[in-house]
């Protein structure tokens, strides 16, 4: 058994926060500069490099890639051999994110009521998941998630019947409906399988994931690269102006499901696809 | 076609601007997102002013990070422009004329647009280190309580910009794409 102080987490966390939003991951960074080199539209290839020069400015700079310093999102996947010590482990994560988005300039864009609203001011509380798995570390990974992008996503729970051709027709229709709005070009996470919030679940984990990387099932893997050339084919564009440049990436993650049922979500982010993973 | 232009968004200067201009822009914006664009369209239901002289005005729809010490504004790139739809139309009715965001909008908006001459620019969404570097000068001129929806005059120079629908409702995100798709067959 290993003790970890809650206090180690709310120092991490506060730390994942600063830098996710000011440092866009090393793969996100390599997929628009490998889709800038293909791209071949007139306004889409000056767009790109606006936002490989956004991103540098940030860096450099040491502020938000975005304005949308997002909702923290925090998976903490905790070795079943840790004794979690010297406090609540949820607030110390809150605590982490408080202090991140106040000591690194980040944006306070939570409301305390989903329909009465009211600013928290200080961007908690954070989407927490926690997932027990063997060992005795904890691994953090904190991903700021935008709301322009988030707003575009969508969920289905299709009939068996419906099989891939329906997984493809519900990615292509999602990625046409979201158009300009999730400041593409997007990352697509596609979550199939498990249950109505597993599937969600799933397609959140799926942006998370690096790009470049492929599902374990070579089925899945070939998937992946097919309905990515397909969002690319529909001319969107970088901003939606048109052009090659639709999605810079597609993960699918999948799970069983029930003999009844196909659930299938798919969570769009965008060119800032921020995440940051840390292991105590 | 690439333009230089300076505001305030006169009618005159309105219709001279097409989609698909790639636009460096400078003079005064103002800043509101959703909750601001409530505020507004509440009180001139109520018969008030607006915080600043809408006429000819150009509205952002940002809400920038937190200023860090020495910065005049922190990351400012556009936010979704369609939560502003249901606004928008009220806005331009009293003379706004010019909007900046990024994102589709209704056409109901549009048809506001073809009656008052408005012009929808879009920011690159995302750009928010790159935008901010524009914004020469910023002041805080009402709903302070809103944080980073309060309402904000700013001062920007050259601020790379696209015409994505004009005052005729010609709209960049129909022929963009399709051009695209014409080109590559």
């Amino acid at each position: 058994m290993r003790e970890i102080d809650v206090s180690r987490i709310t120092d991490t966390v506060e730390r994942l926060c600063i830098e996710a939003n000011i440092h866009l991951p090393g793969d996100v960074e390599r997929a628009i500069e490998a889709c800038r080199a293909r791209e071949d539209g007139a306004i889409a290839a000056d767009i790109l490099d606006n936002i490989i020069e956004n991103y540098k400015i940030a860096r450099r700079e040491e502020v938000p890639i975005c304005q949308d310093t997002g909702m923290a999102c925090v998976f903490l996947e905790i070795g079943q051999d840790v004794h979690l010590t010297g406090g609540d482990l949820r607030q110390s994560v809150d605590e982490g994110v408080r202090r991140g988005y106040e000591k690194g300039y980040l944006r306070k864009s939570v409301v305390a009521d989903p329909i009465r609203r009211g600013n928290t001011g200080d961007n908690t509380p954070a989407m927490l998941y926690t997932e027990i798995v063997p060992g005795e570390q904890v691994t953090i990974t904190v991903g700021p998630k935008g709301f322009g992008s988030e707003n575009m996503s969508a969920i289905r729970m299709f009939k068996p019947s419906a099989g891939l051709e329906g997984i493809k027709a519900f990615i292509l229709e999602t990625v046409r409906n979201a158009g300009p709005n999730p400041c593409p070009p997007m990352v697509v996470g596609v979550g199939i399988g498990g249950t109505f919030d597993k599937a969600a679940l799933l397609a959140k984990k799926a942006i998370m994931r690096p790009l470049g990387t492929h599902h374990p099932d070579p089925y899945y893997a070939a998937l992946e690269d097919e309905m990515l050339e397909k969002i690319n084919a529909l001319g969107i564009g970088p901003q939606g102006f048109g052009g090659r440049t639709t999605a810079i990436g597609l993960n699918i993650e999948t799970l069983p499901t029930h003999i009844a049922g196909m659930p299938c979500a798919i969570n769009i982010s965008c060119h800032v696809t921020r995440h940051k993973t840390e292991v105590l | 076609m690439e333009k230089h232009i300076t505001l305030p968004l006169t009618e005159e200067l309105a219709k001279t601007l097409r989609a698909g201009d790639r636009v460096f822009l400078t003079g005064t914006v103002y800043t509101s997102r959703d909750a601001g664009h409530k505020r507004m369209c509440e009180a001139l239901a109520r018969g008030e002013q607006l915080p600043f002289d809408p006429q000819d005005a150009t509205i952002y729809y940002v809400g920038p990070t937190p200023a860090k010490p020495g910065q005049v504004i922190g990351s400012a790139g556009p936010t979704t422009s369609g939560r502003m739809d249901a606004y928008a139309p009220t806005l331009m009715s009293v003379g706004a004329r010019g909007m900046i965001g990024k994102g589709a909008r209704l056409p109901e908006v549009v048809e506001a647009m073809k009656k008052y001459s408005g012009v929808y620019f879009g920011a690159i969404g995302g750009a928010g280190a790159l935008l901010a570097k524009c914004i020469k000068s910023a002041e805080l001129i009402a709903y302070e309580d809103l944080g980073a929806e309060a309402l904000r005059k700013l001062w920007v120079q050259d601020m790379p910009l696209v015409v994505i629908i004009d005052c005729q409702g010609s709209n960049l995100y129909e022929t963009g794409p399709a051009a695209y798709l014409a080109q590559t067959e």
